[in-house]
């Protein structure tokens, strides 16, 4: 498998999806300069990594989703190439058209670091063959605007369609008010393109590879993706 | 030479913080009335957050060295030596005043400063900590000040990238006016490749690197060495804005840069911006420094010499650079889209001279600047030794499951997950243990080492007694690291105390800092880096003596550790140390009794060494994987905090001899509770023992409730619900 990592200024979980990467599967990512106008050839997977791209002063992502590498990444899903958007990757594949919807402050106006229980919606896709339908996995959040909003029509079609990724749930798989951290419609945590190679999600399953460090349920997203590379 | 200015009137001299004398001493020293820049420039430099002119007397006093200590205070931090070619790099520092002033962004540059402090010697930063003093939570502005401290640590780390994993949120009305807000950012480094401040060479350029220069900030060092009285917070221009963005960019091109080789020597620009690192450089090099502000980055137009030599902008570096690299470096800092300029260059003149405009607007010795600030030996008063409370003579005024229920809900123990989950704790991916345990634990790069670090002080033990409070705030950190299984070896001070012209106040600090060099010499734990702040009184009415203490341990394998959280049912309770059931100083006192009263606990720095070696020892065979420290709270807190973050229960059948109360809640030292392997627990009496340490078996785990033997049970429900209620309800003004 071949991936490049995306680092924009203010990017700052390009290294941990970069370990995760490497730990699970092998294979040393490229990282890629925003200023970039094409891909290393030959890419199988493009991360958007988290972090505060150019400090997310304006809306969230809105700057990254218009610098110079965008366009070749928007080419590269076009083609069905796959793209992991994760955290402010997500924020930024909304404002770049690649997923539809925007990412709005936390219910409660607070930044949010926790650990976070999921429900995978599907696992027939190249994100998530490794785990079970229905499976809770246990990764982490840690973010101020994670809270997925798109109009009626739109929250239809992802249904309607079966593009929903992952719902925020309690331990026990429970889809709940309660275990919404930021108020996302549905309990949006993660969303597919149609083609389902384009998957934005705001957890961190990069931070949940090993098991002295919080836990391994985000693996199966690494090890997915490499067999489906 | 030098152009006419507002004529120095007495007023003008006063407005800068600056005292007769200390204008007398500067008078002669230049042999000339000076420019205002010239005034304004060593106002910034004599203040005393900058020259340290009442402590260095008595700081000179600590321990700082020590076998795998690589550099002590006086550099931008601390650096030890971890093996395998690697260096950790550690400051804590503190940023009071303005946080009272302007919470979000006073608590956001103060994060900023500290993680600056850290890369600006070469490290990536690994990890931060916090310790934090509100005022009491029934006053007006505590909430306010709560709510914005946190949000701006959190706004800052969370931005630039750094896992906060670990701190100390505490109340007290002593810090109505005042509160604490002490950031300690720990970085990881090649040992050979870390970078100072010294300049070298004559002639070598001097290049601006950073942000642009605003008028923010200008005489905040100044505001910083103050007290504060009725309209403080009208001192908000005083207080810098961050942007931790461009922080963010500033570490990714310095450590970029420092590859290239180009960096002679290296100062972030802090308090007091570009003076204070431009003199800084020059006299620790003994060079002279030429300055020309032409050439200075602005964010604004028409600024003034005066202004540009005292703006605290942030996110700005000043370094010298071997000029054969002028090119390379250039370019990694346009990448970065950052100002590159030169703005000076080094001289054999000893003088620094600032130039704008064509003219000569300061040329001042740059040795007395720096180096050869004023020094006070001020007068200090011993803090009166407190009577020695009789547990007796405490009469219990409840249940002491009621107590227990009361102290693991009131605002200095409840759970503090409404702070610590608006920090990004697990980015960077190796944070093994965060907040609510007894350290903090990073793992090293790919491992197999660790490090553990904490936070630590007991303010009304330092205020009872100085000199017993200063050797417990080392101790519990020392302590701290030992529960979880590092070896500790080194630590930063921040050293929060009043007005040090008061004679009392100045007897705290003496008192603080002998029983911190005692305790320091005594566990092999010197001190690398630190800070102090005094003046931290509003109406004449100082804090509660503050000296924190930021420790730093090893770990040999970051797998091989103790958490405070019971493993399993059945496993048996062991309490390490002696139990005399001292309540003089306890929160049980203070929060059940009403009583703020006595002498603390003293602290036997032999014992605190045996006891924790031994528990150490344990934690390292594999023997011990349960373990908690005991401090506020004593013995039942400790207990019901290892049930609540398991879950488990416990069966307590014996406890020390003595009066339950005492026994339960009371805060003798060099303590620690364990839960071991039923079949591990004969062996480790018998070694205790042997290792001449006490040990007693409490009981053993298991069960949804703490069940202590003649007390009423308390389920781990309604302990939790104690617990995480108050401060979430607090916040949302209902509490």
């Amino acid at each position: 498998m071949k991936a490049a990592i995306i680092v924009f200024p203010g990017s700052n979980r390009e290294r941990d999806a970069g370990t995760a990467i490497h730990t699970v599967t092998g294979h040393e990512p490229a990282y890629v300069w925003h200023a970039e106008t094409a891909l290393p050839a030959g890419t199988d997977l493009v991360v958007l990594p988290g972090g505060f791209s150019y400090g997310d002063y304006l809306r969230c992502g809105a700057i990254a989703a218009r610098a110079g590498v965008m366009d070749a990444v928007r080419a590269h899903a076009a083609r069905g190439g796959l793209v992991l958007a994760i955290c402010n990757g997500f924020q930024i594949a909304c404002e770049a058209g690649l997923l539809p919807g925007v990412l709005m402050r936390n219910v409660n106006r607070r930044f949010i670091c926790k650990r976070q229980f999921l429900t995978v919606e599907r696992a027939d896709t190249a994100f998530t063959r490794r785990y079970r339908q229905g499976e809770a996995i246990e990764v982490c959040i840690a973010h101020g605007e994670g809270n997925y909003v798109a109009d009626a029509e739109t929250l239809k079609r992802l249904e309607g369609e079966n593009l929903v990724a992952f719902r925020y749930c309690d331990a026990r798989g429970q889809v709940t008010d309660a275990a919404n951290p930021n108020g996302s419609a549905n309990g949006i945590a993660g969303i597919y393109s149609p083609g389902l190679n384009v998957l934005g999600m705001m957890p961190h399953p990069e931070n949940f590879v090993d098991d002295l460090v919080g836990g391994t349920d985000g693996r199966g997203l690494f090890e997915s993706l490499a067999k489906a590379a | 030479m030098i152009p006419n200015t507002p004529k120095i009137t007495p007023e003008l001299v006063a407005e800068h913080g600056l005292k007769p004398d200390e204008y007398e001493r500067f008078l002669q020293l230049i042999g000339r009335e000076p420019t205002i820049t010239e005034l304004g420039i060593v106002s910034a430099m004599w203040n005393e957050h900058c020259s340290y002119k009442s402590s260095r007397l008595h700081l000179r006093g600590l321990p700082t060295k020590a076998p795998w200590v690589i550099q002590g205070p006086g550099e931008n931090a601390g650096v030890i030596d971890i093996g395998d070619g690697l260096a950790v790099v550690f400051k804590m520092e503190s940023h009071n005043h303005p946080s009272f002033i302007e919470p979000y962004q006073g608590a956001a540059t103060g994060v900023g400063g500290i993680l600056r402090d850290v890369f600006t010697m070469g490290a990536r930063p690994i990890a931060a900590l916090n310790f934090l003093r509100f005022g009491d939570p029934s006053h007006p502005r505590t909430r306010h000040l709560v709510a914005g401290v946190v949000a701006g640590i959190g706004g800052y780390g969370n931005s630039f990238g750094v896992p906060t994993v670990g701190g100390s949120v505490g109340f007290h009305t002593r810090y109505d006016g005042n509160i604490l807000v002490n950031a300690m950012a720990v970085g990881l480094a090649k040992s050979d490749e870390i970078f100072y401040a010294a300049a070298s060479g004559l002639n070598m350029p001097i290049v601006y690197l950073g942000s642009k220069t605003g008028r923010d900030g200008i005489h905040g060092a100044t505001m910083a060495s103050a007290e504060f009285g009725e309209g403080s917070e009208e001192k908000r221009p005083t207080v810098q804005v961050g942007d931790p963005f461009a922080e963010k960019l500033l570490l990714e091109a310095c450590l970029e840069l420092m590859q290239t080789g180009s960096v002679i020597a290296i100062q972030d620009m802090g308090a007091a911006g570009l003076t204070c690192s431009a003199v800084e450089m020059g006299a620790k090099g003994n060079l002279g420094v030429e300055l020309n502000l032409d050439a200075v980055p602005c964010r604004e137009e028409g600024m003034s010499a005066y202004e540009m030599m005292l703006s605290e902008s942030q996110e700005r570096m000043l370094m010298v650079l071997d000029p054969a690299k002028r090119e390379v470096a250039e370019a990694v800092f346009r990448k970065w889209g950052l100002d590159f300029a030169v703005v000076g260059h080094t001289t054999d003149t000893l003088r620094f001279v600032v130039k704008h405009g064509g003219e000569v607007m300061a040329d001042l010795p740059i040795k007395e600047l720096g180096d050869e600030a004023p020094i006070y030996d001020r007068p200090h008063l011993p803090t009166a030794k407190k009577p020695v409370i009789d547990a007796a003579s405490v009469a219990p005024p409840s249940s002491n499951a009621q107590a227990l229920l009361k102290l693991v809900g009131s605002p200095d123990l409840c759970s503090k997950r409404w702070v610590y989950e608006q920090y990004d704790t697990l980015i960077l991916g190796n944070s093994v243990a965060t907040p609510g345990g007894d350290a903090g634990i990073v793992r090293v790069l790919e491992g197999p080492k660790g490090l553990a670090m904490t936070t630590d002080v007991t303010p009304r033990y330092c205020e009872a007694d100085p000199f017993e409070g200063g050797k417990q705030a080392v101790a519990e950190a020392w302590r701290n690291l030992s529960a979880v299984g590092a070896r500790p070896l080194a630590l930063t001070d921040n050293l929060n105390f009043g007005n040090p012209e008061r004679p009392e106040i100045m007897g705290q600090f003496v008192g603080c800092l002998k029983g911190i060099s005692a305790a320091c010499t005594a566990l092999d734990f010197p001190v690398v880096s630190g800070n102090v702040s005094l003046y931290n009184e509003t109406n004449g009415r100082g804090i509660l003596p503050t000296p924190t203490i930021g420790g730093v341990g090893l770990l040999d394998d970051v797998s091989v550790h103790a958490t405070i959280a019971f493993r399993k049912a059945g496993e048996v309770i062991l309490l390490i140390g002696e139990t005399t059931g001292w309540l003089g100083q306890s929160v049980y006192l203070r929060d059940v009794c009403g009583r703020e009263e006595g002498a603390p606990p003293p602290v036997d720095l032999e014992t605190e060494r045996r006891n924790g070696d031994f528990v150490r020892g344990l934690i390292r065979a594999g023997r011990a994987k349960t373990v908690h420290d005991l401090s506020d709270g004593g013995l039942a807190v400790a207990l019901a905090e290892m049930a609540m973050a398991s879950g488990i229960g416990a069966t307590i059948d014996k406890l020390p001899e003595g009066d339950a109360h005492a026994v339960l809640f009371g805060e003798d030292q060099a303590r620690y509770v364990l839960s071991v392997e039923p079949g591990q627990a004969d062996a480790i009496r018998i070694d205790a023992e042997k290792a001449g340490v006490p040990i007693l078996r409490l009981g053993v785990t298991g069960g949804d409730t703490l069940a202590i033997k003649g007390e009423d049970p308390v389920t781990i429900a309604a302990l939790e619900k104690a617990h995480e209620d108050w401060l979430p309800a607090f916040m949302a003004g209902e509490a």
